[in-house]
């Protein structure tokens, strides 16, 4: 027994919190790659996780395409949508306030989920799971259902593989140096309005993967991204705005935190998070992993 | 030149002004569709609802008592305030007459409190709780197609008899859930059962699979999910991913109508049981009907957008055989004329202004079942309307006499 439950409904808890913070830290790792280097916080975020979601079930109700091949298309076709608005509004606004960034992409979304909802309704469509990956397995303390096992171990891989790309490769180091001093960077003979191009395209074709991969697990709906962004931003406020690692971990630490007030006060479970927030501002404004400016 | 004209042109408006439109307070009948146009619950009724009631209008003629009929609608958001707001505005300065559909139970009291202050006609055909014809009833307030009663009743009822128990309950954490959970878990202690637990999650919960869980280590016989819209949606097709329906366990979706059905599809909610006032392949005539909505809208209907329609027409009736919309009138024929349209059969209302009808129980069809679009249920019994709704008499309306 922990705190008067049962130990193994404790593990199941454990490992659900795992399941939803790998969500977290996989739209979270997009949010801070794009703010890290584009100083933008891109409220579209939830809306590209909605896209990549309906790209998948898009893909599967037209032309008849499954989950695997869709598990490449969904991201590139959010990808490229994002390097369009990237490179035809976005790019525009780098030299004015921030703050026409965020409500560009504010607004962006909500026109987004406003024409998907228009046509699809907000009950959304149901996305099968893929048949290799149906079905559950009994781990003895709980029922763990196959798909979910295999989006912590995906996740886990793609987050691991973003920041191995961002610390380890030249084109990472291209990124970070362009994120401290983008002029010395283009002085280099580095192409900077391209770097912050494809930047953009790969934080979006992480949130179209993270939709894709969310699709089997929830319903696929207009409003699937609202929900969950405001988590996300909390998440990357925590880790510490633009911190890439920070992201990351955090993403699980929360979303453990999370599934463990769901157990004992559930009633708070969608606020813990922005509480934690709270605290960590308070300790560390800067978040648990950002360097203080 | 110019003055005949103008003489000639007052004269045909002079003329083109009926008689009874007298009666008829600033010369037309307005009607305000006020509910969830953007958020959970837009499928449930939303922009549906709306289209309903322009059918309603349509099909009875566009007028009443001479006098021109026009329906106006709004998105209240789910929240109180603003749907508030919207009315007030529409009664004080916009001479809405009536206002209808009213999906999400705060919303409806908070708008039902205003229609009595302002002695106006409101008809709630998308919200659950019933305490709008209970404590909170007004002489002017209706409530049609369903209520907490009504599915605790027809679900909670029909599992016990299947032999379903014992009860742990998935609960929004809200007015709505509270009451549903409280009328249903009564409803099964009534009949023998028992309730083991109970869990409460937020409204636009996205992952249900801690509280799943929880309701699985039960060893509840049903796990009853009071909870609506799209978070019954992913409760459902969560539990089945965790395989609560594998282990034997039944699912009871209280509040569950057609659109949600289909947004889920066949493969996931098959075999679940629950209770809708309406269904489109009834008989030949809700066919009729539902094949003209299905035009219009491109999905059939559920119980609220039906609802809705029977509420728009009803309401033109009585101010047809009133002669007048002025509200005392209106209301007490509403109260008096029995309820008969391709909603509602034989359908009465009570005084404290609870339309009492048929409700049915059903259960989803597995996708093998299902011969053409839309066709998910099978009817399992008829549920008589005084079976199904709280006696006026013991609602405990303070209007009405013990």
């Amino acid at each position: 027994m922990i705190f008067g439950i049962p130990i193994q409904a404790f593990l199941g808890q454990l490992l659900v919190g795992l399941i939803n913070g790998s969500f977290y830290a996989l739209l979270s790792l997009g949010l801070a790659i794009i703010f890290g280097l584009l100083r933008v916080i891109n409220f579209a975020h939830g809306a590209q996780y909605m896209l990549g979601a309906f790209a998948g079930y898009l893909l599967l109700a037209h032309l008849g395409i499954g989950y695997w091949p869709a598990l490449i298309l969904a991201p590139l076709i959010v990808g490229v949508t994002g390097i369009i608005i990237e490179r035809l509004a976005l790019s525009r606004l780098y030299d004015i306030d921030p703050l026409y960034g965020l409500l560009f992409t504010f607004g962006l979304a909500l026109v987004l989920e406003g024409v998907f909802r228009y046509y699809f309704g907000v009950s959304g469509n149901p996305y099968p799971v893929p048949p290799l990956l149906a079905g559950g397995t009994n781990l003895g303390f709980m029922f763990l259902p196959i798909y979910r096992g295999w989006v912590v171990v995906a996740s886990l891989v793609i987050c691991i593989g973003v920041w191995l790309a961002i610390e380890k490769t030249k084109f990472g180091s291209y990124l970070r140096a362009a994120t401290e001093n983008p002029s010395l960077v283009q002085a280099f003979g580095v192409n900077v309005p391209l770097l912050l191009t494809l930047t953009y395209g790969l934080g979006a074709a992480l949130a179209g993967l993270a939709g894709i991969l969310a699709a089997p697990v929830y319903q696929v709906s207009p409003l699937m991204g609202s929900n969950l962004i405001i988590v996300v931003f909390a998440v990357v406020v925590v880790g510490g705005m633009g911190s890439i690692l920070g992201a990351i971990v955090t993403g699980y630490m929360l979303g453990l935190a999370e599934g463990l007030t769901k157990v004992f006060y559930p009633e708070a479970s969608n606020i813990v998070i922005f509480v934690i927030m709270a605290i960590v501002l308070l300790v560390r404004p800067a978040g648990l992993f950002g360097k203080d400016a | 030149m110019r003055l005949s004209y103008l003489l000639s042109a007052a004269c045909l408006a002079a003329t083109a002004i009926p008689v009874h439109a007298a009666e008829i307070s600033d010369g037309k009948v307005k009607i305000g569709i006020l509910n969830d146009q953007s958020g959970v619950y837009a499928d449930f009724g939303g922009k549906w609802s709306f289209e309903a009631a322009k059918m309603a209008v349509e099909d009875f003629g566009g007028t009443v008592q001479g006098a021109p009929i026009e329906v106006i609608s709004a998105d209240h958001q789910n929240k109180p305030d603003i749907a508030s707001n919207i009315a007030r505005q529409w009664y004080d300065t916009e001479q809405v007459d009536s206002i209808m559909e009213l999906t999400t139970s705060s919303v409806a009291l908070a708008v039902q409190g205003i229609s009595a202050e302002k002695k106006k006609i409101d008809i709630v055909t998308g919200a659950a709780s019933s305490d709008l014809t209970g404590k909170a009833c007004s002489p002017y307030g209706f409530h049609w197609a369903y209520d907490t009663h009504a599915l605790a009743v027809g679900t909670g009822g029909a599992l016990v008899k299947q032999g379903g128990d014992s009860w742990f309950f998935l609960t929004a954490d809200y007015a709505f859930g509270y009451s549903l959970e409280e009328q249903t878990s009564n409803f099964v202690k009534s009949q023998g059962g028992t309730v083991v637990g109970a869990v409460r999650h937020p409204l636009a919960t996205t992952d249900y699979s801690s509280f799943l869980l929880q309701a699985q280590s039960s060893g509840a016989k049903v796990v009853g999910f009071a909870n609506a819209g799209l978070d019954t949606a992913n409760s459902i097709k969560q539990a089945a991913e965790f395989g609560l329906v594998a282990g034997g366990q039944r699912l009871a979706a209280l509040l569950f109508t057609l659109a949600e059905v289909h947004g889920l599809g066949l493969e996931a909610a098959q075999g679940l049981t629950l209770t809708e006032g309406f269904y489109w392949d009834r008989d030949d005539q809700s066919r009729e009907w539902a094949k003209k909505f299905m035009e219009r809208t491109g999905r059939m209907p559920n119980m609220i957008q039906a609802g809705t329609y029977s509420a728009v027409t009803q309401y033109l009736k009585a101010i047809d055989k009133a002669g007048t919309d002025e509200t005392e009138a209106v209301a007490k024929n509403l109260h008096e004329m029995p309820v008969e349209d391709v909603f509602a059969r034989g359908g009465k209302v009570g005084a404290n202004g609870r339309m009492i009808y048929d409700m049915y129980l059903m259960e989803v069809k597995k996708p093998s079942e299902s011969t053409q679009p839309w066709d998910y249920y099978k009817v399992l019994a008829t549920i008589p309307g005084d079976e199904a709704y709280i006696k006026p008499a013991e609602s405990g309306c303070p209007l009405v006499a013990k």
